[in-house]
């Protein structure tokens, strides 16, 4: 005999029990012990048939390979940059990640990139011991010039995207900003000085509200009419 | 720690911020709540935007020095908590926590701002003295004016406690009596950026700044304490344009101050 003990969407804390019984089988951020199925972590449950899993509410960002993250560089090396992902793992891109064109061997690197510089990169693979290898060469990603970058917390990232884009794309519509979400949590916001304000203030009511549903129109409702300024182009997600 | 540098720099040559405000404004809203501890004689929370500072007032009786016998003492002393900012660690006082704890103690020990001849007891042997403990909630920026702020009022709200008859002090009950408060300095830090003159800073614009100027004044104008920080040089001009903003400033955060107090 098996029953649920928690509801669909219910926070839950780490160590609750979830479930009793085999018929439930554990989800992602949750483990059984006997014959019972606990929390690893705080954060929402969802129940998919027999599955029962977690979305995190909190927590570090874990670094995925094919993330497309923003970063900082801290250092350079003899052929490759040391930068900052805002996590506990260090990451490296290498010169021939750095540019697309060609580089000479005594070529000053600095005129690539320069340390405090920030980039937007992707993740091209991460070691067992969690380094990170990055790259720079896909389109769309490049270095950050002007604007603003803002820290969210990594695990609202998705909910600020939205499902295929449309949270994203809405701000960006409306607003006219250009903005990169890193999957790291930092966003980058480009426009005018005003709108790039409002989209900081709209970015931070979604990770406020992160957890509620109607999330869409509760910010189209936050934006109201305002009109993308003339001749901007935004790019869509 | 993410710095929006150059957009600070860009923005503030069109008078504007990175949250929208004014070059002059102060983040809204500024809070001072008074008696929140029952074991300080007084003590605040003062609150600037999303800064939050507390300072406690502790009073007891202890030998004068000897070069000023007749005269009591205050001591301030600053505690960055680690809860408050990612980079503050705990351990022993850093540069900033002695710098903070420092300013405030200028502002108020070289206004004269507490008459410490009316804190002798007895001459060469008793006297009442003031520890100001100030601690950091949360930093958001702007410090130096929150602490300020926070001890200044926690001076105004503090009542000295009873003393037995056998000279031991009971803290647990207070008289009416108020500590003799004879000015009332506040201390307003104007930060330089790209040239222009920044009140009330947040955390991105203090690690962007060019110059910074605290300056301590009382209810009449006086200045009585200024502290330089910052790696540029500051001229002339700059500042007298600073003491005049600051002395602006003060008489904005004096007001809330009153109104908070009444």
């Amino acid at each position: 005999m098996s029953n649920l003990i928690v509801k669909e969407r219910d926070i839950v804390i780490p160590g609750d029990i979830l479930a009793e019984g085999m018929d439930y089988l554990p989800g992602d951020n949750t483990y059984r012990e006997g014959d019972k199925i606990f929390s690893k972590i705080l954060g929402l449950t969802g129940v998919a048939g027999r599955v029962i899993r977690i979305t995190p509410l909190s927590g570090p960002y874990v670094p995925k390979v094919g993330d497309k993250i923003i970063g900082k560089v801290t250092d350079m090396t003899m052929t490759s940059f040391r930068v900052d992902t805002g996590t506990a793992y260090s990451a490296m891109l290498n010169i021939r990640d750095a540019t697309t064109r060609f580089v000479r061997s005594d070529e000053d690197m600095s005129r690539i990139l320069n340390i405090g510089e920030y980039i937007v990169v992707k993740i091209t693979k991460v070691t067992s011991q969690n380094l990170i290898d990055l790259s720079m060469k896909e389109p769309g990603l490049h270095k950050v010039i002007g604007g603003r970058i803002i820290k969210i917390n990594s695990q609202k990232v998705p909910r600020v995207i939205g499902k295929q884009g449309s949270m994203i794309n809405l701000i960006k519509n409306k607003t006219g900003c250009n903005i990169t979400v890193g999957q790291n949590g930092f966003v980058w916001i480009k426009g005018t000085p005003e709108n790039e304000l409002l989209v900081t203030k709209a970015i931070k009511l979604i990770e406020e509200k992160s957890h509620q549903e109607g999330l869409t129109e509760k910010v189209d409702a936050f934006l109201g009419d305002i009109k993308a300024p003339e001749g901007s182009v935004v790019t869509e997600e | 720690m993410i710095v929006n540098k150059d957009t600070i720099a860009q923005l503030a040559n069109e008078g504007k911020r990175l949250d929208g405000r004014s070059l002059t404004d102060y983040r809204q809203p500024i809070k001072i709540e008074t008696n929140i501890s029952w074991t300080a004689e007084g003590s605040t929370k003062v609150q600037i935007g999303n800064t939050v500072v507390m300072a406690g007032v502790k009073l007891s009786i202890e030998k004068p020095y000897n070069d000023t016998s007749d005269e009591g003492g205050i001591m301030i002393n600053a505690e960055l908590l680690p809860l408050s900012s990612p980079e503050y660690e705990p351990g022993p006082p850093q540069m900033k926590a002695i710098e903070l704890a420092r300013v405030t103690d200028r502002g108020i020990r070289e206004a004269k701002a507490i008459d410490l001849k009316k804190l002798c007891i007895e001459a060469g042997e008793k006297a009442w003295f003031v520890i100001i403990d100030l601690v950091t909630i949360n930093d958001e920026g702007n410090l130096f004016d929150a602490a300020s702020l926070a001890a200044l009022a926690a001076l105004k709200s503090a009542k000295f406690p009873v003393v037995n008859a056998d000279g031991s002090i009971d803290y647990k009950k207070k008289t009416d009596k108020s500590l003799p408060l004879v000015k009332e300095p506040l201390a307003v830090t104007i930060y330089k950026i790209n040239g222009h003159l920044f009140v009330d800073p947040t955390v991105e614009e203090e690690k962007s700044h060019e110059a910074r100027l605290t300056v301590a004044s009382d209810e009449k104008g006086t200045i009585s304490a200024l502290q330089k920080g910052g790696e540029e040089p500051l001229t002339i001009e700059d500042i007298s344009k600073i003491c005049d903003l600051a002395l602006e400033k003060a008489k904005f955060l004096r007001t809330e101050l009153n109104k908070a107090l009444k």
